[in-house]
């Protein structure tokens, strides 16, 4: 099977701290990865990197099989609007927008007719048992809550990859295992594959598998199982 | 401790037969790991010669034991206290695992690769546990939750660990 989302070999560095050194990393179509590893060892400027949203100085980034370190910054917008969905840890929802609107935003930047952005929106309003918040202004929602509507907004251009960095972070165990089952759950229905950026175990525990990142490198601890 | 404490704890709920017992522990308490009828009855005796609980008359049917048991005063009183106490919090040491890091780093050995080994199948069994919360009731998943707490603690030893390991590996040897 040829992946999905795939880095080879990438470096980068912030000013002379470098935060990748040849990081290898392959998710599959439908694949839920938890990209695990120490704070400072490089995984969130991976999945930066694997999204496009920062460039890598070497190696090598493709998405379905077509090199994206090299697309120009246009490009790569559009690749992450139409074709990527983003969950981040917090600060992500525009506070005096209601929910569904939060939730519509992305098809609307890419050009879908308000009406049909909105409709489009309110169904993962039912599929994320969130009917409740919908005319609620996302600034007087709870973090949980708040955390729902995101992944909804994820979701809703039913994208190929959804990128997680950390989405539980601020949330207590139960919240989080809410929406660790709602993320795990629609990916699976979807067939969206899943890069996973986590620290806790307890939310790696709901990805297929799991890489460690450690200064900058991957590496996959399933390989080293009974190696020699 | 736990196994006669249950059993008196299914008493006092009602007065049952040692099958009824057997059937409400396994249902209830014993998921995966099911009590067998001979520590039923062993366990019926030595509270009945404790006084805690009555074997009743035997009545008549198949079976090795058909006699129903009743919880005792002194029986009920204990299961109070019993529910009321905390545990002693020993410390849940992992004796294995530090056995391991141990003896690799004085053997000069890769310590690392071992403990990069054990969280994978920490997480392989976090990965087990979580789909059993998925997909089984509450009591299986209040289990799994016991379950998945306590490896993730060892997996934040495991995790210090690994980041000491040089330090570690100086001390054991000096």
């Amino acid at each position: 099977m040829s992946a999905l989302v795939e880095a080879r070999d990438i470096h980068l560095s912030f000013g002379p701290t470098p935060a990748l050194r040849g990081a290898t990393f392959a998710a599959n179509s439908g694949e839920i990865v938890a990209v695990m590893g120490p704070s400072g060892s490089g995984k969130s400027t991976l999945l930066h990197c694997l999204a496009g949203i920062l460039t890598a100085t070497s190696g090598e980034v493709t998405f379905a099989g077509r090199r994206i370190d090299s697309l120009g910054e246009g490009e790569r917008s559009a690749l992450r609007r139409d074709r990527f969905g983003f969950v981040f840890q917090f600060g992500q929802l525009v506070p005096e927008l209601t929910a569904e609107e939060n939730v519509a935003l992305p098809l609307l930047l890419a050009g879908t007719r308000r009406a049909d952005a909105l409709t489009r929106a309110r169904l993962w309003f039912d599929r994320l048992d969130l009917q409740d918040l919908q005319r609620r202004r996302s600034g007087e929602l709870s973090g949980g809550e708040q955390q729902r509507v995101a992944l909804a907004r994820g979701l809703v251009t039913e994208p190929e990859v959804l990128f997680a960095d950390e989405p539980t972070g601020a949330l207590d165990s139960l919240t989080g295992e809410r929406v660790m089952n709602l993320l795990s759950s629609a990916a699976r229905a979807h067939g969206t594959t899943v890069v996973l950026v986590t620290h806790e175990p307890r939310v790696a525990a709901y990805a297929d598998r799991e890489v460690m990142v450690r200064d900058g490198r991957v590496t996959s601890p399933a390989l080293l199982v009974g190696a020699p | 401790m736990t196994v006669p404490m249950a059993l008196l704890g299914l008493l006092e709920r009602e007065p049952s037969h040692g099958y009824e017992l057997k059937r409400d522990y396994d249902s209830v308490f014993g998921r995966r790991k099911q009590l067998p009828y001979g520590q039923v009855y062993a366990t019926l005796a030595r509270l009945a010669r404790d006084g805690k609980v009555i074997a009743g008359e035997s009545e008549p049917g198949a079976g090795p034991d058909r006699r129903r048991y009743v919880i005792t005063e002194q029986g009920a009183t204990e299961v109070g206290l019993w529910l009321a106490e905390p545990v002693d919090p020993q410390p849940h040491l992992q004796t294995v695992l530090f056995v391991k890091v141990v003896l690799a780093l004085m053997l000069e050995r890769d310590a690392e690769k071992y403990l990069d080994a054990q969280r994978t199948a920490h997480l392989q069994r976090m990965r087990e546990l979580t789909e059993v919360k998925r997909s089984d009731g509450m009591i299986d998943a209040l289990l799994a939750d016991h379950g998945l707490f306590h490896l993730e603690a060892d997996l934040r030893w495991i995790d210090l660990t690994a980041a000491r390991l040089a330090r570690l590996a100086a001390e054991v040897r000096s």
